[in-house]
């Protein structure tokens, strides 16, 4: 039988039952791999559940680099009967699987083109312990055990890993070790070890970190001066706000008296979350929250008072497969146009993209200097692939010269000067009036804030020239924002081409991948990653540019596309469509496919030459 | 209402308070409400408490959701900051606006569409969280902007100006906010000025969550016969418990009270309740009793005014929070970020 032989470019698979404890073995198994220098892309697959449905957990190996989702299966580790039919199926001709061999499976249920390798996890673990719940959660860790004889783990590796884990907590460490090392040499003494598939020490992981987009982007917060965090929990989004509270609670107390530099509110519900925030802003301290697509819609009438009364507000929106309660667990970027116009009336936001976790921190500090500067709502849009997962990306940076940008406010001392104070009085072109923050001056200064219409001094009005004269200075507000929001980053392809890509969020792993992919199969694309919306200059330019631009997004509408449309006033024949929305994250395989395919479709290659 | 601004000018006789201030100077912009709506006297209530305080108008932050009694905080105290916020949701408003700056007084001014209709869910929320403010409910149980509409807090049994009788119970936002957990609870009628002043003064000194239902006959669409919320109505069943003197520092007792007929509760920040007990054996510190003794009075029919609970040591959702004394808004980069240090060992701990 053919047997899968490759070194450090591998897909290995785990399924397992939600609740098992397998989620500390499968990460203690991932970190391992990338303490050999060896980079990785994990993801987490699990359903809206505690305990009992199915979960799986991926990790692609790659000596390359690549971290986006590479589809198919090498190495499955069956633990969980419920999924043992599609679990078997997924897996590549030639791949292995290893599982449970305690109690004996017809022949049937296994797969003549893959490689069969038992271990009796059960029953070692039952000879082992008495406790049940030690029983089942230290035959995750023999399956680490086998696998790193299997794979060829550096034992030292997973050592020192599990040190890290228990550091103090010893009578916790030694069972753990011991449960590695049954595990192990079980497989040593019964099995053919290695494998085909081996993992070799490299050089290849550098400085990176390995953190989940959540935890990043409630860095960026905490680094970008948040003081308020109001939220109500919703997956995948609810990590992002623990984490908040996790890193504050070691930063972010004062040293004298131990009490909070910042104040954290589990609202009754998402309008609470974001009144909230508004109601922090508006008295001047920097508030976000952390929601995903329910909860946008929900927002939606703050969104719009913060927007036309001008309050700053930072949004984290952790997209999740909508609509409605959609695909709670899965990943999409299905909230672009939900956000990009969020609330009645004729209204704009800011949205950033960030990439993977390196950005959702950058992005994250910096939402709170454009919230400020704009006085507007600004959308950082994650995803739960992105949010959720652990990414290997570029340690986080930090210029400690660097001050917060709380954009125009007029100081007490600037009234009592004379000052002229105009609540939504542009003074200098660009859209933006100076705004005073309540209490700031006892006779100068205040004004009453509301979301009807009002005169450049903040006073009541329905009179429509004053009307539109408001209107038209948010718009031109929102065309200064387009040079301070983050830049597009454009790959020029190897050779000239009148093709481009445009993608943006948790695309851009899988689409480096892909281009490398589709440069080795002839099809040649300059590619531009959008950054932020409004889109900067260089994003029409782009398209300008270019004949014919695929737009990769991972929704069924084409939500980006259609922004660009609009937004652009660009052809939309020109902009095509590569949609990938079953929830999982999109892969190279699917973008290479995608883009060949169309690509021949739309060449139109004339039967005949024209007569000149 | 009047469609002419007051004069500027004051006259120089015009009595002062101790920050030199006279009334005058805590007003606000020309209400645009009906004339002898109960509203308008709520605010000149507001008006007047704040200047017997002396509170620096500026240090005032006034909240509101949507409808008449939302649009109030534009006709006084116009030199403090106002925000008009969405219909039911000033309550988040001002738990945000609280948590950034917890030196400044807060006041949120709101209706029975806006407490107990659209925003029951946030009102009760904010009651429980126990956020340091005064909350006033400006209560005439109809929908004044939308012409006539039973609202949450009309009583079975009311009639509507068109004739339509309410069939649906009423939401009596006193007991639920005594439920929930407000630490100052009392009720008054916008007809009787000379009892609601000093409970606003004490909900404002009060450093907890101070709530006031205060009955406001809207006398476009509510105040005629049939209606339990009519200027009528509400004066023929009006049972107040006590009547209230805010004592600050230590002014003497100038009046004469007969033995066990009073009752003083010494605040937080030291100004003194004194209540004049009406109904006998009424402890206002008392919750369950005051509870059972609201739903008793209810049952006959009566609308039961006066201070009807207060907690004299409450607790905020600052000090439950365990947040700094330096209002979070003036924090700066320094307390804020943790550094590029500190920033080094994260990412090293993410290896």
């Amino acid at each position: 039988m053919r047997a899968l032989t490759a070194t450090n470019d591998f897909v290995v698979k785990f399924a397992n039952v939600n609740g098992s404890g397998s989620a500390s073995a499968n990460t203690l198994f991932a970190k391992s791999i990338l303490r050999m220098g060896i980079p990785i892309a994990s993801r987490n697959i699990f359903p809206s559940n505690i305990q009992g449905l199915p979960t799986w957990f991926e990790v692609r190996v790659s000596g390359e680099g690549h971290l986006g989702r590479r589809g198919g299966v090498d190495l499955m580790v069956a633990m969980n009967p419920q999924t043992w039919d599609r679990d078997v199926a997924e897996i590549e001709p030639g791949g292995y699987l290893l599982y449970d061999s305690t109690k004996p499976l017809p022949k049937s249920k296994f797969r003549d083109d893959v490689n069969v390798i038992g271990v009796p996890l059960t029953e070692m673990c039952n000879a082992a312990y008495t406790d049940a719940r030690q029983r089942q959660l230290m035959k995750n860790i023999m399956y680490v055990g086998a696998l790193s004889a299997l794979l060829q783990i550096e034992p030292a590796v997973v050592e020192a890993l599990l040190g890290e884990q228990f550091k103090g907590k010893e009578r916790l460490a030694q069972p753990n070790r011991d449960a590695f090392h049954m595990g192990r040499d079980w497989a040593l003494k019964n099995l053919e070890c290695p494998i085909g598939l081996r993992l070799s020490r490299l050089d290849a992981v550098g400085e990176r970190i390995f953190v989940d987009g959540n935890t990043a982007a409630a860095l960026g917060a905490l680094y970008g001066g948040a003081t308020v965090c109001a939220w109500y929990p919703i997956t995948p989004s609810t990590s992002l706000a623990e984490a908040f509270e996790r890193y504050c609670r070691r930063l972010r107390h004062d040293p004298e008296t131990g009490r909070k530099r910042y104040a954290i509110v589990q609202a009754e519900d998402e309008l609470a979350a974001i009144g909230v925030v508004v109601g922090a802003a508006w008295n001047g301290a920097r508030a976000f929250t952390a929601t995903s697509g329910p909860g946008i819609s929900l927002m939606q009438e703050f969104v719009g008072l913060a927007y036309f009364a001008e309050i700053p507000a930072v949004i984290f929106d952790v997209q999740r497969a909508g609509p409605s309660t959609g695909m709670p667990t899965r990943t999409q970027q299905a909230d672009v146009l939900a956000c990009a116009y969020a609330s009645h009336g004729d209204t704009k936001h800011i949205l950033l993209f960030p990439e993977d976790p390196h950005e959702c921190f950058a992005m994250g500090a910096d939402a709170f200097d454009l919230a400020d500067r704009f006085q507007t709502p600004v959308f950082v849009m994650l995803d739960l692939d992105i949010g959720m997962n652990d990414w290997l990306c570029e340690p986080f940076r930090w210029d400690d010269a660097r001050r917060m940008d709380r954009g125009k406010v007029m100081t007490a001392e600037e009234l009592e000067a004379g000052r002229t104070f105009g609540r939504y009085l542009d003074v200098d072109g660009d859209g933006i009036p100076y705004r005073t923050y309540p209490g700031t001056h006892p006779s100068k200064g205040s004004f009453f804030t509301r979301g009807t219409s009002r005169d450049r001094f903040a006073r009541y009005t329905e009179h429509g020239p004053a009307y539109v004269d408001n209107m038209q200075r948010l718009l031109r507000k929102f065309e200064t924002a387009k040079a301070y929001v983050p830049r597009p980053v454009e790959r020029r392809a190897a050779q000239p081409t009148r093709d481009g890509v445009i993608y943006y969020g948790s695309t851009s792993a899988p689409m480096r991948e892909a281009l490398a992919a589709l440069e080795r199969d002839g099809v040649h694309l300059d590619a531009l990653r959008v950054r932020a919306f409004p889109f900067h200059d260089e994003v029409m330019d782009f398209i300008a540019r270019h004949d014919r631009v695929f737009v990769v997004e991972q929704n069924r509408d084409a939500q980006l596309r259609t922004l660009l449309t609009i937004e652009g006033c660009v052809d939309p024949a020109r902009l095509v469509p590569i949609l990938h929305y079953d929830g999982t994250p999109i892969t190279a395989r699917f973008i290479r496919a995608a883009i060949a395919d169309k690509a021949s479709a739309l060449n139109v290659v004339p039967l005949r030459k024209a007569v000149p | 209402m009047s469609y002419l601004p007051k004069p500027r000018l004051h006259h120089p006789t015009l009595p002062k308070n101790a920050l030199g201030y006279t009334r005058r100077d805590y007003e606000g912009a020309i209400s645009t409400l009906c004339a002898g709506c109960g509203h308008d006297s709520i605010s000149a209530a507001i008006i007047q408490a704040c200047w017997e305080l002396s509170i620096e108008p500026h240090r005032v932050a006034k909240l509101s959701g949507i409808g008449c009694s939302s649009k109030t905080p534009d006709y006084f105290l116009g030199a403090s900051h106002g925000f008009n916020s969405v219909h039911g949701r000033m309550p988040s408003v001002l738990t945000g606006a609280n948590l950034a700056n917890r030196d400044l007084i807060y006041l949120g001014i709101s209706g029975d569409g806006d407490s107990a209709s659209i925003g029951l869910g946030q009102f009760a929320h904010i009651m429980r969280r126990g956020v340091n403010m005064t909350y006033i409910v400006e209560n005439n149980g109809v929908y004044g902007l939308t012409k006539g509409q039973f609202s949450a807090t009309s009583d079975k049994g009311s009639k509507a100006k068109k004739g339509a009788v309410n069939t649906d119970e009423a939401i009596d936002l006193v007991a639920l906010a005594m439920q929930l957990g407000a630490t100052f609870v009392a009720r008054g009628f916008s007809g009787d000025k000379a009892q609601l002043v000093p409970l606003i003064k004490a909900a404002l000194l009060h450093r907890g969550a101070a709530f006031i239902d205060c009955i406001s006959p809207c006398v476009a669409f509510n105040n005629h016969e049939g209606s339990t919320k009519s200027y009528d109505f509400v004066r023929e069943h009006n049972e107040a418990v006590n009547r209230l003197d805010v004592i600050l520092g230590r002014q003497p007792i100038t009046a004469e009270y007969e033995p066990g007929s009073v009752i003083e509760v010494t605040q937080h920040d030291g100004s003194v309740l004194r209540l004049r007990k009406i109904a006998p054996d009424y402890d206002p510190t008392d919750r369950v009793a005051a509870m059972n003794y609201l739903q008793e009075r209810k049952a006959a029919g009566e609308i039961v005014t006066g201070l009807l609970y207060v907690d004299p040591d409450p607790t905020d959702l600052h000090a439950k929070l365990g947040t700094v004394e330096v209002p979070l808004n003036r924090l700066g980069d320094a307390e804020l970020c943790p550094g590029s240090a500190a920033l080094a060992r994260i990412n090293a701990a993410l290896r």
